[in-house]
């Protein structure tokens, strides 16, 4: 029997709220498997489970705020004997029970929300939906209006102030250096374009996808700047997991990691990446998505910045921002003609690697865009 | 410079202090001469006033009572007595067809300066003819005003503020009451009728009551002040008229109301202050409004049964908290 525990999902993480179990008491899992949604300041993650079993017992209810470390489940291995009589919710229902659900749901459905007459005037007074503060069962007080009102106005988000802590903490420990090279896209876009010709649209590799494909490549060549900084010392990692930063629609920015895309070829790299951003925007990733990131990569270049200058997410070691592809002059030779030129940046920490590293990314990366045929 | 009396000599002191101040003033009623009053409030005063001024009546509450209107409106300033508020109901017609109309039906011209005090309210196992508190119903009636004293001071003050009104006042003693001591404060400016009395202040419920209910209500706002939870307890005084302002703008700090009465709820006081709050404070309520009353049957003569009718402070405690997880 072994207990299953609230993860820890980012350094900062102190707790999340366990929203919904995807497994019932019973269930066997099997390892990777995701059995539960908890909500962070990150948003809503869905959790694996690390080993293969039966689930013995939950030991939360849906919408518990647990810690970091709280005992969520004790999984059973599946050799280990079955000591337990079968749960109540094992049980066949009875007719009546079956015959009065339906009618029951429809009932709620149809509900009008309680709310105290008070609760309802300050609501109003301040604007709130009564229906956003998702009191299904018990009747909305005034005390929750007013919670509600110190937590909307002057708090920023969950997710601000994580990436607040996290950027500060990364300015205040990390000893930033930056580079910069022009890259000539050319050669790259025109092969995608013809590589994209015969393929249908949704099979079509984006732009993005070959630059974080180019990366990993020159990740495997430079590893230097794949890891973490831990213990003050270098940890290059095995695996190469670049964090991409996504915008969410709301408000704030992630950056779930592509796991393991140095095993991805290009096709691969851009299915993954097309997948993390979905499951991103509707909140559905996996905590092994957003704390393993082993280096981040940024693209400004849909807002027309031409620079991206980055700030380095603790613990890892560097960041490569990509700006707009644009229109520019080119020498070529001893011609002057127009090219598309884009901004490879990278940031890097220099207690983990010098200058003469990251430039030595920024080589490999400006040549193997220069012949991407080998980044398939 | 205040002394500690009884609410029984309170009474007696303020009568006696009338009877001196303004020769007007007479009581009559059942036993209120050489016995000394049902309840001995009027110990005494056959002796200091004489057989002229302090009048024991037939056993007749209709006779007496029309009596009483009769001198009122010939000038004088009568103090009619009767035995308990049950008793009250043979003078009912007096009171309500005569009293409390002719001042209207005389387009104005005839006021009737009468003060009726009665014994209320259970607890002295008298039974079902003597124990119940029916105060709430004279409320009912327009031309009418209703006082309910439930601190010594009040009992004294009330007397006179009763005797200085031109038109019918009823003042309702309860009858465990009188052997309550307090403090007595004879030159305060006293608290005009149809003014509550805030006598606790709390910020998470209200609990508005009247009588001997107030010292029950007290004795719950101290032991849930002890579980983090402030009662603000008011003093109504008077039932007619009722304090709105002071009960709305408690309302308006606590948003919770708990109305506690020794009448029955069905059609009573406690419930005409629901509809008033409700009226003219809906918006200000966070949760449904509660009552502490006494059980709707008649009083049980048995200690327990009728100690297991009546409001009591742990019944009041229950409800209050129930109302602060909001029902």
């Amino acid at each position: 029997m072994s207990t299953f525990v609230m993860p820890s999902l980012g350094a900062d993480m102190k707790s999340a709220v366990l929203m919904e179990w995807k497994v019932k008491e019973g269930d066997p899992v099997t390892k990777g498997m995701v059995i539960a949604e908890v909500e962070t300041s990150k948003g809503v993650i869905e959790i694996e489970v690390f080993e293969d079993g039966i689930i013995e017992k939950l030991l939360v209810e849906e919408e518990t705020d647990c810690t970091v470390g709280t005992p969520l489940a004790l999984i059973r291995s599946k050799d280990e004997a079955v000591n337990t009589k079968p749960t109540t919710q094992d049980l066949p229902k009875s007719p009546s029970e079956i015959l009065k659900e339906p009618e029951h749901e429809i009932m709620l459905a149809a509900e009008r929300i309680k709310a105290s007459p008070a609760a309802r005037k300050r609501a109003q007074e301040l604007g709130i939906e009564l229906a956003s503060l998702g009191a299904d069962k018990e009747a909305i007080h005034l005390a929750q209006i007013e919670s509600e009102i110190t937590a909307k106005i002057p708090q920023p988000s969950g997710m601000r102030q994580a990436i607040a802590k996290a950027m500060s903490r990364s300015n205040a420990e990390i000893p930033h250096y930056y580079l910069s090279a022009s890259v000539n896209m050319t050669p790259a876009l025109h092969w995608l374009e013809e590589y994209n010709k015969n393929r249908s649209i949704q099979d079509r590799i984006l732009p993005t996808a070959l630059l974080i494909r180019a990366v990993v490549y020159v990740l495997k060549e430079v590893p230097e700047l794949n890891g973490f900084w831990k213990d003050d010392g270098l940890q290059m990692s095995m695996q190469i997991n670049p964090g991409i930063a996504i915008a969410l629609r709301k408000e704030g920015l992630i950056t779930p990691a592509i796991l393991e895309a140095g095993q991805m070829d290009l096709d691969a790299t851009m299915q993954a990446l097309g997948d993390l951003i979905t499951r991103t925007r509707s909140g559905k990733l996996r905590n092994t998505e957003i704390t393993q990131q082993t280096i981040t990569i940024t693209n400004l270049g849909d807002l027309g910045v031409e620079n991206v200058y980055g700030v380095i997410y603790p613990p890892q070691v560097a960041l490569v921002g990509f700006g707009r592809i644009m229109d520019a002059p080119w020498a070529q030779g001893d011609t002057l003609c127009v090219r598309k030129v884009m901004q490879a940046t990278l940031a890097g920490d220099h207690r983990a690697t010098d200058g003469r590293t990251g430039g030595k990314f920024l080589d490999r990366l400006n040549q193997i865009l220069q012949t991407p045929e080998e980044l398939l | 410079m205040s002394e500690i009396i009884t609410y029984r000599e309170a009474l007696r002191v303020a009568m006696s202090e009338a009877m001196q101040k303004d020769e007007r003033v007479f009581l009559m009623g059942e036993d209120v001469g050489r016995y000394g009053g049902s309840f001995a409030v009027s110990m005494g005063l056959l002796e200091q006033f004489g057989s002229e001024r302090i009048i024991d009546t037939p056993l007749s509450e209709s006779a007496f009572t029309g009596a009483g209107i009769g001198a009122a409106l010939n000038g004088m300033r009568p103090i009619v007595e009767i035995m308990t508020v049950n008793f009250s109901l043979l003078a009912l017609d007096q009171i309500m067809n005569n009293a409390a109309t002719i001042l209207h039906m005389s387009g104005g011209q005839f006021h009737v300066p009468l003060v009726i005090r009665m014994a209320t309210g259970g607890g002295k196992q008298l039974g079902a003819q003597h124990s119940h508190s029916l105060e709430g119903w004279y409320a009912h009636i327009p031309g009418l005003k209703v006082l309910t004293p439930a601190t010594v001071q009040d009992a004294y003050d009330m007397v006179g503020l009763a005797l200085a009104d031109p038109d019918p006042v009823l003042i309702f003693e309860n009858s465990l009451l009188y052997n309550a001591k307090g403090a007595l404060e004879r030159q305060a400016e006293p608290l005009k009728i149809g003014k509550a009395l805030v006598h606790r202040e709390g910020k998470d419920l209200s609990i508005f009551t009247y009588g001997i209910s107030l010292f029950k209500s007290l004795e719950a706002a101290e032991i849930l002040s002890k579980e983090g939870i402030g009662a603000e307890v008011i003093d109504l005084r008077s039932l007619r008229p009722l304090d709105d302002e002071t009960m709305i703008r408690s309302v308006r700090k606590t948003h919770r109301v708990l109305i506690v009465d020794e009448g029955w709820k069905s059609g009573s006081i406690s419930a005409e202050i629901m509809a008033r709050i409700n009226e003219q404070a809906f918006y200000e309520l966070d949760a449904p409004m509660m009552r502490v009353c006494s059980a709707e049957v008649p009083f049980p003569y048995a200690h327990h049964l009728e100690q297991a009718a009546l409001p009591q402070p742990e019944k009041i405690v229950a409800a209050a908290k129930k109302l602060m997880e909001g029902i």
